[in-house]
């Protein structure tokens, strides 16, 4: 019972992740190639804090705050520079967390922070609480991607240029969706301290950037359950193919780019194109 | 001294970076894609130049055999996985370019083991005296010559030819290069068949420096040139040149001066970020 537990809360964990930045990047348009530093600052900012003996519900808040701080720093600099320009201000901007927690003594430098002292939730309430932030943030996706607000996104991430001429604030919109994405990813980070009870610089790197931006894309940009979806298969993926043990990352990144060759839509995708042929063989 | 030497390091790591860099470009300026699976074609390039020195004893060879293989690889690369992405959104293309790069990462491994492979007996490892007391490397400075000529190279390739004028064309406007007559096909498959071999040559090179090959010998250059590319102002060669000399000399005084705030990686990224903050085009864009 206690892998599965283990299963299900890095699964519901991965989910809020993806699902933060796919409100970046789905529902906005902004390409991030750094998101896992935002998960970073938010997983430090947890530890230290657990450390200290505060309890992770206070802890979660505060992670999310520090997370969506930084987040609004970078929203900034997306005012700034646009498309392929953003893509590498966000890659240089998970380079730099890392470069700079390394070389803090407080922060534990390459070593990281270890012995993170368990909540007073128990394993099942802490995956219980995982579900339910995951749920929840699910839950607020939809409901955005409903709304007006989603409109605005749409429109945003289609055309940046005719938005403002039609009188969008895009300004005001793109700010909105870092600082909401990066703060969900910094609560995201905070799970992840309790979770694994150790946090270190290589486990907000740019790989893991790349893992979650690799989930959104798989599960079909801007989908919410195809990202929820795929985040829940592929955070598991590498334990699930163990069999095929010394190439199991070949058989990842060939299965990544078979997806991106043949079915660039993603997951939600494929199930729309399906859904149509089969509504259309009926009528 | 100590300054001529961190200027020297500086100058071979600029020289390396331009020669990776500027493949990275030419695909830039031509399709719009962040190749990063290009790092991939460096490594290939060191592995390569390895093997047939081992095998042959000659360097050159090896250096002319490197290119030829690892230009078609990348002409194949293009055919095989961004041909078909190209109407897609750019961000497809740059996922597809790095599950390839990681791809290959692994089959560099599987292949030819993960602990690497070194020169049986590494050519040019002697120096010479250039002022009293300061020391450059053959290889060194045979980095610093192959990387200007290769450059000039290019430069004249495109000013002066026939060939080299499409390509300047087709990256300009390719609809206009098309009407115009200009088989756009053959120029993407020369463009990556240029940048991929001039990826080879860094890797050789480097190959020749570490006297080491090894699978993730490709990884720091994936992003960072990525960075140089953007810094030089997407798709434009001076900048991109200027863009690697720069880093170069910056990365070598920084790690020294300040290595004990930032590491390497994060003072090339915290330079990025502060020019695009000031000029969002890069420095030699255009907007």
């Amino acid at each position: 019972m206690a892998y599965e537990i283990t299963l299900l809360t890095t699964m519901s964990i991965s989910v809020l992740f993806a699902l933060s930045l796919n409100f970046i990047t789905g529902f906005c348009g902004q390409i991030s190639l750094g998101h896992a530093a935002f998960m970073g600052v938010g997983a430090y900012t947890a530890a230290i804090m657990m450390k200290a003996s505060v309890s992770l519900l206070v802890a979660i808040p505060v992670a999310a705050v520090f997370a969506g701080a930084l987040g609004l720093l970078v929203g900034f600099a997306s005012l700034r520079v646009r498309h392929d320009f953003l893509a590498i201000t966000t890659m240089g901007v998970v380079f730099l967390f890392v470069g700079v927690v390394r070389q803090q003594e407080f922060l534990g430098g390459e070593v990281g922070i270890s012995g993170i002292q368990r909540s007073e939730l128990g394993r099942t309430g802490f995956l219980l609480l995982c579900i339910s932030l995951a749920a929840l943030f699910a839950g607020f996706s939809l409901l955005v991607k409903r709304s007006w607000l989603g409109f605005v996104f749409d429109s945003i991430a289609d055309n940046e240029d005719v938005s403002r001429v039609i009188g969008i604030d895009v300004a005001k919109y793109k700010l909105f969706a870092f600082v909401v994405g990066t703060a969900a990813a910094g609560v995201a980070g905070a799970l992840y301290a309790q979770h694994f009870r150790y946090v270190g610089p290589d486990s907000f790197g740019f790989v893991e950037s790349i893992s979650v931006l690799a989930m959104v894309v798989v599960g079909g940009i801007g989908s919410v359950w195809g990202v929820m979806f795929a985040a829940a298969v592929l955070s598991v993926l590498p334990l699930l193919i163990q069999f095929v043990d010394d190439y199991k990352i070949l058989v990842y990144s060939a299965l990544l780019f078979s997806m991106m060759r043949f079915a660039p839509d993603g997951l939600a995708g494929i199930v729309n194109r399906s859904m149509n042929r089969i509504k259309g063989r009926s009528s | 001294m100590l300054y001529l030497e961190l200027l020297f390091q500086g100058i071979v790591q600029g020289s390396i970076y331009a020669l990776i860099a500027l493949g990275l470009t030419l695909v830039y300026g031509l399709l719009r894609i962040l190749h990063v699976a290009h790092a991939a074609l460096f490594t290939l390039g060191g592995y390569v130049g390895v093997i047939v020195t081992n095998a042959t004893g000659s360097f050159t060879l090896a250096m002319v055999v490197a290119m030829i293989t690892v230009g078609l690889i990348g002409v194949l690369t293009y055919k095989l996985a961004y041909e078909p992405l190209l109407d897609k959104p750019p961000f497809i293309a740059l996922i597809a370019s790095i599950a390839l790069f990681i791809a290959a990462e692994e089959v560099f491994r599987i292949v030819f083991g993960p602990y690497g492979l070194s020169y049986a007996q590494p050519p040019l490892q002697g120096g010479f005296e250039i002022i009293n007391g300061f020391f450059l490397k053959y290889a060194e400075a045979l980095v610093i010559c192959i990387s200007v000529v290769m450059l000039l190279l290019l430069g004249w390739f495109s000013a002066y030819t026939r060939l080299g004028v499409s390509w300047r064309a087709t990256v300009t406007d390719p609809d206009m290069a098309r009407a115009f007559g200009v088989n756009i096909q053959n120029v993407r498959y020369l463009n990556f068949f240029v940048g991929s071999a001039l990826a080879a040559v860094a890797g050789v090179l480097v190959a020749l420096l570490n006297n080491l090959v090894e699978p993730t010998m490709g990884s720091v250059a994936s992003y960072k040139a990525l960075a140089i590319i953007v810094l030089g102002g997407l798709g434009s060669i001076r900048g991109t040149l200027i863009a690697s000399m720069a880093l170069g000399v910056i990365e070598s005084f920084g790690t020294i001066y300040i290595g004990h705030l930032l590491d390497r990686d994060a003072l090339a990224f915290g330079f990025l970020i502060i020019v695009l903050m000031v000029r969002p085009q890069g420095l030699l864009g255009s907007k």
